[in-house]
């Protein structure tokens, strides 16, 4: 008898059909991955097994554990079975702790309201379970409180708050996305400890197939709401024998053609001994304020054409810095200049030349303007030598056209496109006055990996097409990888390495370098092992 | 994404009628406010009798056919006073919401571009003050001084009204400014009060508009509350909080000088706040989402 | 924590000049000349130079302003001008009143919203929600001195359970005087906490939204513990916020109830004062109850420390 056992899962909410016969299943101490994009259904089965659906969902099929149907059970047995004989982990840390609540009190909780034991008693095997997580109590006293620990601790807490009772069922999804990959490479380290230990089943989700493939024992690959291919994770991966598994791994690694002309010639953007200090509020009552120096004395250059990626985890200073180059951020120290013209804030001259395209596809749109409003909102930067009339038109023409939309977009509202699309009319705001410099701050970093890899061949297209430069700002290696020609490695607001991108891969100098290459998860690596 | 039909709130606002339509408070409400503009507007050509006309032998009728809501004391016709009585609390209302937005959303939106400064600060600190001094103490140190008047109270109303406005659209603007289409607005070079203008308020409108319409059911009830303690319109002007005043004494004559008045309150302000409501939820984002 | 507080403290000291310069400057500034403004125009100019000299008139603003205030300081509020008795012991005798009508509409306030507003978000969607809902649309729609007399005409004058208005004092007793109170409490609490009641469901319901709530759902608790343990002590703090502001109200609506009643509370005597033109009465109460919303907004400020962890590191 399997652990978990999965069969034809049907799952709508409201009259939306969700989940279309689903089936699977999990032996103990193993681990299955599931993979897909964005809107295959992969949370919604683990919410179903949790049964922790919206109120309108209607669910039909069998969820089996240890041979009895959990769909059957009755919300007061589920109570019973939720934290005790299934656990989970969800992928926001920073929201996924009451704020008021101590991390002790919290990870108790599941012990005590399941009646093994009274409060007290639960409060210090709470202290227990929290130094099996990597928290012990003498540098993580239980008494503290969710706010004061930083993101992957959260999520150990939140790890320990599944496992306190130590479930024959672990559910983790997406429990590393919103973490740094040294941070994420040490949580999945945990998990396969916690796994091994236990002798638990541990269903892992996500939507990267390199996390996959280090981690899980068997595999199940989701779209839309069906299971398109499971089997075990090697077999699966090497084979590729569904159409939508080997689009899915080739788009992971996709590399976008080059032109391999080298780019070069005169610098498009100088950066010279730049510094960025924030005023730090006193730790004490009427101490001094301190500072902190974001960006600390950093020099770079990108040449016409040269597409340069910057890498570093959360807190290294590299959004800092492309704020500051942006001129949102006024810098204390150094100068940046842009096709040789020093960068003024107040003179918008001086920033024609440099545009950006944010993360977020749906965020970076104001919701009541139309695309023409919306690509042409660079054209402030001209002034009085903003284009107008027929020209005007021409231009949101071209600069639609040139991202592969339709000229007829131009009437269409923001909310009309999809998250790739999106994506497209961001490249196009940017293109519109003809820039010598795009900053791509994340940019593709939350599309689906199909989605990704078309954005991608776009981008390599028009930089060289246009010998437009780019400034590649991510944390994720691989796409930095793919599109680069320079990297810059960034830590503690100082650049520690910089080199063409192959040789800084295949050969890192810096220990720090080494350190995040390492953590990044890769499918080659994992096949290969 | 979501069908036409449904009004998202980063929709433009065509389609907003039609999701209003669909919302029953929307629309009961909407009726029941329209029905009070309604009298208020028809009183200035038409009332059924002249609303200062006393006929003492006729006092404290209770509804007739020739007295629809019956005579107070002086005779004279309750139905007329209500008719004039509306439009006293609707203008009285409506000038008092409109000093607070005029007033409040500059002030809001000004403390949020400047968000974190002593500027900002300053602006909050002081709006937290007025907060300290309800309209009706307001209208307490302005009568003390220059004597009870309808206009003394729309300026009492009004100047509780700025904080409420200015707080709101602060907070509203704030979770704007976080957001990446306003970065995308700067590296274009614009300026705090131009992306104010052409960005900010534009997506905060939906929430001033709900505020507002709850603004003018707190300004009816203010209103008749000072009118009611004599701080408000003067005789002869009607006004409900005034009739309610008269009426106390004679409750156990006429009970229905004491309960028309008081329903013409509840049912406006009723009216203004299922309007509200209804307008809040087609509003809201997270009713959106389940309804995609 | 300590950074947290004497911010709060420094905003109250500086909330309470602010506002004692301003109702200064209305009442002493604006009318021009206070005692003539008090006699009125055909004043007898010796009765006139007598109020003028009471009032210290002929001392510039400022150092009346400063007198003023350091007089409040020691509980010297000056000395009335129609009653010629020190204000101080006005206002003492008429808080006699108000404040327990403003500390049993409060809890009354909070008796009747807290649970309602639990109960209505606990039951989602349901009958129970569903009533609620209505009849607090109704409580917040019904002006408070409305609900008054129509309290009074069932309650004294059909029913006579309670006399219709009017104040026996304590002295003839504790429930007697609270028995006289008990109207008036009611008519002000029942508006106020059909708007508390809907706050604390819709915070509830917007705790209800949030990812810890799931992880606790995920650990095993029901419902209705989850609401309990988790949702209703983050809900708090909003709720808190409105409480505050409600306390101004509360006081505001005080005034005005009591002139229904007939209750000789701090509500008729500023009211008196404004037809006396006895303006050190009228400006000492409107500073006292400005005094006391800015304290309990204050006070609400400080129990956030209670709830809310993230503050207490400040």
């Amino acid at each position: 008898m399997s652990l978990l056992e999965i069969s034809d899962l049907k799952l709508a909410i409201g009259p939306v059909p969700i989940l279309h016969g689903i089936d699977l299943r999990l032996e103990p101490g193993r681990v299955l991955g599931i993979i897909g994009e964005s809107g295959s259904g992969k949370s919604m089965t683990a919410l179903s097994i949790m049964r922790l659906l919206p109120a309108s969902a209607t669910v039909s099929g069998t969820i089996r554990l240890d041979g009895a149907d959990l769909l059957q059970k009755s919300e007061r047995d589920m109570c019973a079975i939720r934290g005790r004989d299934v656990g989970m982990v969800f992928q926001e840390p920073m929201t996924a702790l009451d704020p008021l609540k101590t991390i002790g009190d919290q990870v108790a909780e599941t012990i005590w309201v399941h009646g093994k034991m009274n409060r007290r008693d639960a409060l210090a095997e709470a202290d227990r379970v929290l130094e099996r997580v990597g928290l012990p109590a003498a540098q993580f006293p239980r008494t503290r409180f969710p706010h004061e620990l930083s993101g992957g601790q959260r999520q150990r807490v939140v790890i320990a708050s599944a496992i306190a009772l130590r479930p024959k069922l672990l559910i983790a999804d997406e429990p590393t996305t919103a973490l740094d990959v040294t941070t994420q490479a040490r949580i999945l380290e945990l998990l396969k400890r916690l796994v091994a230990e236990d002798g638990m089943g541990l269903i892992f989700i996500t939507h990267d197939l390199a996390v996959v493939a280090g981690l899980a024992d068997d595999v199940v690959v989701m779209r839309h709401g069906e299971v398109v291919e499971s089997g075990a994770t090697r077999e699966v991966f090497r084979a590729l024998a569904h159409p939508y598994t080997r689009q899915l791994f080739e788009a992971s690694a996709h590399v976008p053609p080059r032109d391999p002309s080298l780019p070069g010639g005169e610098p498009v953007l100088t950066v010279d001994g730049l510094v960025r200090d924030y005023r730090v509020p006193p730790q004490r009552l009427f101490g001094p304020a301190g500072a902190f120096r974001a960006v600390d004395n950093v020099s770079l250059t990108i040449e016409r054409g040269e597409n340069v990626g910057l890498v570093g985890e959360s807190g290294s200073g590299k959004s800092t810095l492309a704020r500051a180059i942006m001129a949102l951020e006024t810098a204390q120290a150094g100068s940046i200049r842009i096709d040789g013209v020093p960068l003024d804030g107040r003179d918008l001259k001086t920033r024609r030349k440099l545009q950006v395209v944010f993360q977020d596809p749906y965020g970076s749109f104001d919701p009541r303007q139309r695309v023409d409003t919306l690509v042409t909102e660079p054209f402030h930067l001209l002034g009085t030598d903003a284009p107008r009339g027929a020209e005007r038109r021409r231009r949101i023409d071209a600069a639609l056209t040139n991202v592969g939309l339709a000229p007829s977009d131009a009437e269409k509202y923001i909310h009309e496109f999809s998250g790739g699309q999106r994506q497209r009319i961001a490249i196009a705001r940017a293109l519109i006055i003809e820039p010598s410099l795009i900053i791509l701050d994340e940019a593709v970093s939350a599309l689906d990996v199909s989605i990704r890899a078309q954005i991608l061949d776009l981008l390599a297209e028009l930089s060289d097409r246009l010998a437009i430069s780019y400034l590649f700002i991510s944390h994720d290696l691989s796409v930095v990888r793919s599109i680069t020609d320079r990297v810059l490695v960034m830590k503690s607001g100082k650049i520690v390495e910089s080199g063409p991108t192959a040789e800084v891969f295949a050969n890192p100098q810096h220990p720090y370098t080494r350190d995040l290459l390492a953590a990044t998860p890769s499918l080659e690596r994992a096949l290969a092992e | 994404m979501a069908d036409a039909g449904i009004a998202s709130i980063d929709l433009p606002r065509g389609s907003l009628l039609r999701a209003a339509l669909r919302s029953p408070s929307f629309v009961a409400g909407a009726i029941v406010t329209l029905l009070f503009v309604g009298i208020a507007l028809l009183s200035f050509v038409w009332t059924p009798y002249d609303f200062a006309a006393q006929d003492i032998p006729n006092k404290l009728h209770a509804p007739t056919a020739a007295h629809w809501f019956g005579t107070d004391q002086y005779g004279r016709d309750v139905f007329s006073q209500i008719l004039v009585g509306a439009r006293t609390s609707l203008a009285v209302a409506l000038i008092a919401v409109t000093v607070g937005v005029g007033v409040g959303v500059p002030l809001g939106l000004w403390a949020a571009a400047r968000r974190g400064t002593l500027l900002d600060e300053t602006i909050m600190r002081l709006n937290d003050l007025v907060f300290a001094f309800p309209a009706l103490l307001i209208a307490i140190l302005i009568t003390a001084v220059f004597g009870p008047s309808a206009t003394n109270a729309v300026i009492a109303i009004g100047i509780f009204n700025i904080p409420v406005f200015a707080r709101l659209s602060r907070a509203a603007a704030l979770s704007i400014w976080t957001r990446d289409f306003i970065l995308a607005a700067r590296v274009a070079g614009k300026g705090a009060t131009r992306i104010s203008l052409e960005h900010i308020l534009p997506n905060i409108l939906n929430t001033l508009v709900v505020q507002i319409t709850i603004q003018f059911s707190l300004g009816i009830l203010a209103e008749a509350a000072l009118a009611y303690v004599g701080l408000g319109a003067q005789p002869p002007t009607p006004s409900w909080g005034k009739m309610l005043a008269d009426s106390q004494t004679l409750i156990s004559l006429a009970p229905h000088l004491a309960i028309i008045p008081g329903v013409a309150i509840v049912l406006t302000v009723l009216g203004l706040n299922l309007m509200g409501d209804g307008l809040r939820d087609i509003f809201d984002p997270r009713l959106q989402r389940s309804r995609q | 924590m300590s950074t947290y507080l004497l911010g709060r403290l420094g905003s109250l000291v500086i909330s309470l000049l602010v506002a004692s310069i301003v109702i200064f400057l209305i009442l002493e500034v604006v009318p021009g000349d206070p005692a003539q403004f008090m006699l009125g125009m055909n004043a007898q100019p010796d009765t006139l130079a007598a109020l003028r000299e009471q009032l210290g008139l002929d001392q510039p603003a400022f150092s009346r302003y400063v007198t003023w205030l350091f007089g409040m300081l020691h509980g010297d509020l000056g000395i009335s001008y129609t009653y010629k008795t020190p204000v101080t012991e006005l206002v003492l005798q008429r808080l006699g009143v108000s404040l327990p009508l403003a500390v049993l509409s409060l809890s009354l306030t909070i008796l009747i919203a807290f649970p309602a507003g639990i109960l209505a978000a606990a039951k989602r969607n349901s009958r129970t929600d569903f009533a609620v809902m209505g009849v607090t649309q109704f409580g917040v729609a019904v002006p408070n001195f409305w609900f008054a007399i129509l309290l009074v005409w069932v309650f004294a004058v059909i029913l006579h359970w309670f006399s219709a208005g009017g104040f026996p004092g304590w002295d003839k007793g504790l429930w007697i005087g609270l028995r006289s109170l008990i109207l008036p409490a009611i008519a002000l609490a029942l508006p106020q906490a059909s708007i508390l009641a809907r706050v604390m469901r819709s915070a509830l319901l917007d705790t209800l939204e949030e990812d810890y709530i799931r992880s606790a759902r995920a650990r095993g608790l029901s419902q209705r513990a989850t609401l309990w343990r988790h949702a209703v002590r983050n809900a708090l703090i909003p709720v808190l916020t409105i409480v505050g502001l409600q306390f101004a109200f509360l006081l505001a609506g005080a005034i005005i109830i009591e002139n229904v009643f007939f209750l000789p509370g701090l509500g008729r005597l500023i009211f008196q004062g404004i037809t006396q033109r006895d303006l050190i009465v009228v400006k000492s109460v409107v500073m006292l109850l400005v005094f006391a919303v800015i304290l309990v907004n204050f006070l609400v400020d400080l129990s956030y420390i209670a709830v809310d962890p993230r503050l207490r590191r400040r």
